[in-house]
């Protein structure tokens, strides 16, 4: 049984958008799950279906074997959402909105409680739990509509961009939160616009594009799959023009940083040798831009260019 | 359907409304205590005077039961509308919609909500009635079934406004163009013996007539219409809007897209 199996889903909105169009994927159970796209792909959609909040138009969701359309009930007790946008009452004291959301759930308010002072302290809210949402930093706010997404204990959780708009440290601390979560079992799709969080977090990843899945696999083959990436080489010594490296493209970004480009399979070692013959010493050595964001964007741009 | 899960669900909603009530109590209690006093010291005591009796009650007594009810009315659908409309606004509605929880509970939890309100500021405003007339409750089971059932039935219609409500204009149309006309119409300050026989039969048409008028039957024993006719009419009220509420919000109308 999966956690989530979509077939065939399509969302056609009133004004003859179509948001979806004959997607399907599938989550295993415990997966941690990344659903990337740009602007507009229809990530948002495909969650808010999966979630109750937008109608479909045709296809076929089921949440760990409970299908939507018939059994809707269990399917949404399975579900925790924390959806892209704040969407609580920002005039309710923070305590109060996470026990009411266990209430609309069926849990009983002494477990309600037992429960919000966990999540909320493991959140670091605990201390504001009878201030109104509205009084909350917009980190807090996130953490806080993680901690109402999690007060059932529900087996998947969906994270619509959970960390936008949050700074690193607390970004980070979300991560471990995240990864603890699901170490202990429960499945989690995240959609985030930063890849560095889906390289990190994710082991399965599915890339949307105009309503069209055009990459699903591991995120290990996903990124295998990258051809080129370029290297930033910090030189010790600062250089006037770039070195020539037979075999590699080069550029000097400044005196004291050199841009290779390598291709997959491509023998580092002869790049440090040919440095080494020259004099030039390496000190450090970075990426240019995150591989996924080099794979997703030449993903993106080869669907676009090849639609036309 | 989950029982139990749905009656804790039940009461969440009912626990969240109360308290949404007492929190903004300059805004739920204050104005309808006040507005009922003026009503009992203007109509009532300056210009009831010079009216007399009508219907065998000095007219302070026989407007009493229409301004009691007149608040249950308006706090109950004020209660309802605001409160789902604004959840629908601050997009906490969608609190409700991910939940396993059944529709059936939302607008049950609602309307229990605006009845709650209702009887709170209904009772409030028998106390402020009390300081300036005597009153006692002919027939105790039909002034409550009436009251009750008149809150249930304009609960029900304010959650129908606020499922269609986009905007805060659109929350505020219905009270004043349709719900004062209709409840000033309905009996409250007058008996429709007083009209002219065509406008006797146009008021009929009006279902807080019934309201009012089957309420002022339970507490002074007098009405203008049949009491089986008025609880046959508010019943099918009640069944018909909660059934519209239902029907609208299974089709996502207004919380899905």
């Amino acid at each position: 049984m999966k956690a989530l199996s979509i077939e065939k889903l399509t969302k056609t909105y009133g004004n003859d958008v179509h948001a979806l169009k004959g997607i399907d994927f599938n989550v295993n159970p415990g997966d941690f799950y990344a659903l990337l796209g740009p602007n507009g792909a229809g990530k948002t959609t495909a969650i808010g279906i999966m979630s109750s909040l937008i109608s479909k138009t045709s296809g076929k969701v089921e949440i760990f074997g409970h299908n939507i359309d018939t059994d809707l009930e269990a399917a949404k007790a399975c579900i925790g959402l924390v959806p892209q946008e704040l969407n609580m009452n920002m005039f309710e004291p923070v305590l109060n909105i996470v026990v009411n959301q266990a209430g609309y759930y069926g849990i009983d308010r002494p477990l309600a409680l037992q429960r919000a002072e966990q999540y909320l302290t493991e959140l670091r809210l605990w201390d504001r739990r009878f201030d109104a949402a509205r009084t909350l930093s917009g980190g807090m706010k996130r953490r806080l509509m993680i901690a109402r997404a999690l007060i059932h204990e529900p087996r998947l959780l969906i994270l619509d961009e959970p960390t936008a708009g949050v700074d690193i440290e607390i970004r980070r601390s979300m991560w471990d939160f995240l990864q603890r979560r699901n170490e202990a079992g429960t499945t989690i799709i995240l959609t985030t616009h930063y890849l560095e969080e889906a390289e990190n977090l994710c082991r399965d990843v599915a890339i949307i594009d105009e309503g069209v899945i055009i990459e699903d696999a591991p995120m290990s083959t996903v990124l295998r799959k990258l051809q080129r990436e370029v290297l930033i080489l910090t030189l010790r010594d600062g250089q006037d023009e770039a070195p020539s490296l037979p075999g590699f493209e080069t550029n000097l970004v400044n005196s004291h940083e050199l841009e290779v480009a390598i291709n997959s399979g491509d023998d580092l070692n002869a790049i440090f040798g040919a440095l080494a013959e020259r004099s030039i010493a390496v000190v450090s050595l970075r990426n240019k831009a995150n591989r996924l964001e080099e794979l997703f964007m030449g993903l993106v741009e080869n669907r676009q260019a090849s639609v036309g | 359907m989950n029982l139990r899960l749905n009656w804790i669900g039940f009461k969440t909603l009912l626990r969240k409304e109360v308290i949404r009530v007492v929190r903004i109590w300059i805004q739920t209690i204050v104005p309808p205590a006040i507005t009922m006093t003026l009503y009992f010291i203007i109509f009532g005591n300056l210009i009831g005077r010079r009216i007399g009796t009508m219907d065998g009650f000095d007219y302070m007594q026989y407007i009493a039961p229409g301004l009691i009810m007149m608040s249950v009315i308006t706090n109950s659908y004020g209660n309802v509308v605001s409160s789902f409309f604004g959840a629908k606004f601050g997009k906490h509605v969608e609190e409700m919609v991910v939940s396993p929880m059944s529709n059936a509970t939302i607008i049950i939890g609602h309307v229990a909500g605006g009845i709650t309100r209702g009887l709170f500021v209904g009772i409030m405003v028998t106390i402020i009635a009390l300081g300036f007339t005597d009153l006692s409750i002919a027939h105790p089971l039909i002034t409550f079934s009436m009251v009750i059932l008149t809150s249930i039935v304009f609960s029900l219609l304010g959650f129908v406004n606020a499922v269609f409500a986009n905007k805060f204009d659109d929350i505020s149309i219905i009270p004043t163009f349709v719900l004062t006309p209709l409840t000033y119409l309905g009996g409250v300050f007058y008996s429709i013996s007083l009209l002219p026989e065509f406008w006797q039969t146009v008021s009929l048409g009006n279902p807080i007539l019934y309201m009012v008028n089957a309420f002022r039957y339970g507490i002074l024993g007098v009405s203008d219409i049949s009491i089986g006719y008025a609880y046959m009419i508010v019943t099918v009220f009640v069944v018909g809007l909660f059934s519209l509420n239902l029907v609208l919000l299974n089709r996502g109308v207004g919380i899905r897209q």
